[in-house]
C-alpha cells in the first residue's frame, strides 16, 4: 500500500449562518495515499466540497470556522501552520480544480499570464521561463497551438478547454496532491470523457495524488481507486473502489445504486426506478442517531437513538450502519 | 446558402395519413441573429435549429438529448411557441399553431406546459404555492374561487405535497419539492403535451429519481404526451419511448429508445454512449474520444456537421450534409456510412 501523503483526522468545519451552526463537516477521517485517486462522493450538503477547502484553509467571508480536527500533510499538520506558511504549500505543492472554470480563472488577465503568475511566485522563475513552461504545460493538457492560445483570455476558450487551463495551473508546480471539485460537472459528457482521460494520464506521468470529489457514481467507479461517500457532514461508507461497486453496505449506499437507471442494463419495459424517500437533511438540526434514519428502509430503533460508529466490516471496507453490523 | 432542410421524399412525416401524431414538426428553423464583424455590419445567424422533422403520438415520450448548444432546448420552446420559428411548420392536433392568431394560442396553450430545469427560478418568490397553482386557472377562467381552490388541493396531492402547503412560499421547500410543485402547475390546465426540460438535472442523484418516477405517474395516469429534453442519456433511455439525438442544429438519430441505445448508427450517438460513466468498475468498455469541441454554430462547416470531430469520417462526408433517413424501421440515421 501507498504511503499516506495527505491524512484528515476527526475534521470539523462549521458556518455560522441566520438560521443556526451548520456542521459542513462533522468529524471525518481521511487518507490520500500516493499516486492514487481517492473518490469522495456525496450530494449537496454532504461536506464533501467543505472538507477539501478545509484542507487548504480557504473560505469565503471567513465566515466557515475549522473547529477540530487534523490535517497531516508529509508529518506537518496543515492547521498549526500561518497564513503566510500556507501559501508556500497551497497551490504548489496542494492543487486545487474547482467545477466552474470561468469563476476561477480572472477574466482581465490572458491564461498564459495566470499559469506564469504561478510559476514565477513558487517556482519563483524569470518571465522569459515562466512563458516558455506555460506553453509547454497548455501543451501537455492538450491545447492546440499552445504558443498561440496562450496570449488568449479565458472567454476566448470554451468550457473544456478552460478546465484544460485550470488542470494546467493545477499541475504547474508539480503538486503532491490535487484536490478535484466536481472538475467535470458543468462539461458536456464528450468533453468530460476528454477531461477524465487527461487526468489520468497526467496522474500516472506526474506521480501526483488525486482527491475526485464527484456526485457522480459513473465518474467516482472509472476513476478512483478509493471511495468514501459522505452524507451530511460524515462518512458513512469508505473501501477499495470495486469492493465498494461490488458489495454496498449502507443502506444509503446501496439507495444511490439502486436508484440510478443504466442504459447498460435496461430492459425493454420501463421499469420505476427505486427513489430515496424524503430529503437531503438540513444540517442545522441536530440530530440524535444516524441522520440516514428517516429515508432509511431498513432502520431499527437503535438507529435514531444512538449514531453508530464507522466500523470495518469486510476487509478495509467500513460502514456507519447498526444493520449492517448485523443488529436487529 | 444551402437548403439544408430535410427531403421530405427520404423523412416522410409518419402518420401523416392516418393522423394520430399529437405533434408533428416539420422542417422547423430557428436562426438568431448575432452582430459580428468589427462595427457589426457582418449579418452572421446562429443556425440553433436547423431543419428539423419528428412527430409525437398520444402518450408518447419522446427523448431529446445532445450537449450544450446542440439545439434542444431552443426546439422545446419553440414547440410552445415561446420562441418564434424562423420557418418550418408545427401541426398540433392537426392545426398549423404558427397561423394561430393571440387569442387562438391561447387556447392552445392549455394543451401544452412546460417544465423548466431550474425549480429556484421558475417559480415566483412572491406568490404562495396555492396563487402560483391557481393563477393558470383563473387566466382560463377555469371554475369558481371555490373549485379552483379545490383543484389546487388536489393538484397537490397529485405530486405528492401536503395540500396544506397552499399558503407557502417556494423558499420554504426543497429543490425536489420545488420541482414537483413545477409538475403540478404543468397539470393545472390538464394538458395534452408536457415538455420538460431538463426537469431532473439540477436536482441531487437521490431526488432525480422520485421526480422521475412522479412524472411517468402522471403520464401514465393522463395518457400525457411528453417531449423530455435532457443531456443525461441514462435517464433520457429510461423514460422515453423514442430518442432523437441532436447536434448542431440537426437531429443525427432518431429511433425507438431501445434500438438507439442497443444499436447506434450515428457515429456521434456510438460516441456519447461510450462516453456514459458506468457506476461499476467491473464495466470495461471500448473508449471513442472524440476530437476537440464543438464548432461553432454561426460557421457552420460545410458537408456533415459532426466531421471534424467524428472517428469515422471519409472525404465523401464533406460532399454534402447527410440527409435523416431510414435505415432499419422507425431507425433514422444523418449519416452517409450508416446507409
Amino acid at each position: 500500500m501507498n504511503p499516506a501523503v495527505l491524512s484528515i483526522r476527526n475534521l470539523k468545519t462549521q458556518f455560522h449562518t441566520a438560521e443556526g451552526v451548520v456542521r459542513a463537516v462533522d468529524g471525518i477521517d481521511l487518507t490520500v495515499r500516493s499516486g492514487t485517486v481517492l473518490g469522495v462522493v456525496g450530494e449537496s450538503g454532504s461536506g464533501k466540497s467543505v472538507t477539501a477547502l478545509s484542507v487548504v484553509a480557504v473560505f469565503s467571508q471567513h465566515q466557515g470556522k475549522i473547529v477540530a480536527g487534523e490535517v497531516w500533510f508529509n508529518g506537518v499538520d496543515l492547521l498549526t501552520l500561518k497564513e503566510k506558511e500556507m501559501q508556500a504549500i497551497r497551490g504548489k505543492r496542494i492543487a486545487m480544480i474547482f467545477q466552474e472554470p470561468m469563476t476561477s480563472l480572472n477574466p482581465v488577465f490572458t491564461i498564459g499570464n495566470q499559469i506564469s503568475e504561478m510559476l514565477r511566485l513558487h517556482l519563483k522563475m524569470n518571465r522569459k521561463d515562466a512563458r516558455r513552461r506555460t506553453i509547454e504545460l497548455l501543451d501537455l493538457v492538450g491545447i492546440p497551438s499552445a504558443d498561440r492560445r496562450v496570449d488568449d483570455y479565458p472567454h476566448q476558450l470554451s468550457g473544456g478547454m478552460r478546465q484544460r487551463v485550470m488542470i494546467a495551473m493545477a499541475i504547474s508546480c508539480n503538486p503532491e496532491i490535487v484536490l478535484a471539485d466536481e472538475p467535470t460537472t458543468a462539461l458536456d459528457v464528450t468533453i468530460q470523457a476528454q477531461i477524465l482521460v487527461l487526468l489520468e494520464e497526467l496522474r500516472k506521468r506526474l506521480g501526483m495524488a488525486l482527491v475526485l470529489i464527484s456526485h457522480d457514481l459513473g465518474v467516482i467507479a472509472e476513476v478512483a481507486h478509493e471511495v468514501a461517500i459522505m452524507y451530511a457532514g460524515r462518512i458513512v461508507e469508505e473501501a477499495a473502489t470495486e469492493e465498494l461497486f461490488a458489495h454496498p453496505l449502507h443502506p444509503y449506499t446501496q439507495g444511490l445504486l439502486a436508484s440510478l437507471p443504466r442504459f447498460d442494463k435496461a430492459g425493454s419495459r420501463r421499469e420505476r426506478l427505486k427513489a430515496i424517500p424524503g430529503t437531503v437533511p438540513k444540517m442545522t438540526e441536530n440530530q440524535l442517531g444516524c441522520s440516514f434514519t428517516p429515508r432509511c428502509g431498513v432502520a431499527i430503533p437503535r438507529c435514531s437513538r444512538e449514531e453508530p460508529p464507522l466500523k470495518e466490516i469486510r476487509p478495509g471496507h467500513r460502514a456507519r450502519c447498526w444493520v449492517a453490523f448485523g443488529e436487529t | 446558402m444551402m437548403d439544408t432542410g430535410i427531403p421530405t421524399r427520404s423523412d416522410p412525416l409518419r402518420d401523416e395519413s392516418s393522423g394520430t401524431a399529437l405533434l408533428s414538426v416539420k422542417n422547423l428553423k430557428k436562426h438568431f441573429p448575432v452582430r459580428g464583424g468589427l462595427f457589426g455590419q457582418k449579418n452572421l445567424r446562429v443556425h440553433a435549429v436547423d431543419g428539423i422533422s419528428f412527430d409525437l403520438q398520444k402518450g408518447e415520450i419522446l427523448g431529446l438529448v445532445g450537449e450544450s448548444g446542440c439545439g434542444k432546448s431552443t426546439t422545446g420552446r419553440l414547440i410552445l411557441r415561446l420562441l418564434e420559428p424562423t420557418s418550418g411548420e408545427i401541426r398540433f392536433m392537426n392545426e398549423n399553431i404558427l397561423e394561430a392568431d393571440a387569442r387562438r394560442m391561447r387556447g392552445l396553450r392549455r394543451e401544452m406546459q412546460i417544465i423548466f430545469q431550474d425549480p429556484y427560478a421558475s417559480l415566483n418568490p412572491r406568490m404562495t404555492i396555492g396563487a402560483t397553482l391557481e393563477e393558470p386557472l383563473i387566466i382560463h377562467r377555469i371554475g369558481t374561487r371555490e373549485e379552483r381552490r379545490d383543484r389546487v388541493r388536489r393538484l397537490l396531492e397529485k405530486v405528492g405535497l401536503d395540500p396544506d402547503v397552499v399558503n407557502r412560499y417556494p423558499h420554504e421547500f426543497s429543490g425536489g419539492q420545488r420541482q414537483r410543485i413545477g409538475v403540478a402547475r404543468a397539470l393545472a390546465l390538464n394538458p395534452k403535451l408536457i415538455v420538460a426540460d431538463e426537469p431532473v438535472s439540477s436536482l441531487d442523484v437521490s431526488i432525480q429519481a422520485q421526480v422521475i418516477n412522479l412524472l411517468e405517474d402522471i403520464q401514465e395516469e393522463y395518457s400525457l404526451s411528453m417531449i423530455f429534453i435532457a443531456h443525461d442519456l441514462n435517464m433520457v433511455r429510461h423514460i422515453s419511448d423514442r430518442v432523437a439525438v441532436m447536434y448542431l442544429g440537426r437531429i443525427v438519430e432518431r429511433a425507438p429508445a431501445p434500438d438507439l441505445y442497443r444499436q447506434p448508427l450515428h457515429p456521434y450517438t456510438e460516441a456519447l454512449l461510450a462516453a456514459i460513466p458506468i457506476p461499476d468498475p467491473k464495466t470495461k468498455r471500448k473508449r471513442i474520444l472524440l476530437e476537440g469541441d464543438l464548432p461553432s454554430p454561426v460557421n457552420l462547416p460545410p458537408g456533415c456537421r459532426f466531421y471534424s470531430r467524428c472517428p469515422k469520417r471519409i472525404p465523401d462526408c464533406l460532399k454534402a450534409d447527410p440527409p435523416l433517413v431510414q435505415i432499419r424501421p422507425d431507425h433514422w440515421a444523418a449519416c452517409i456510412l450508416a446507409q
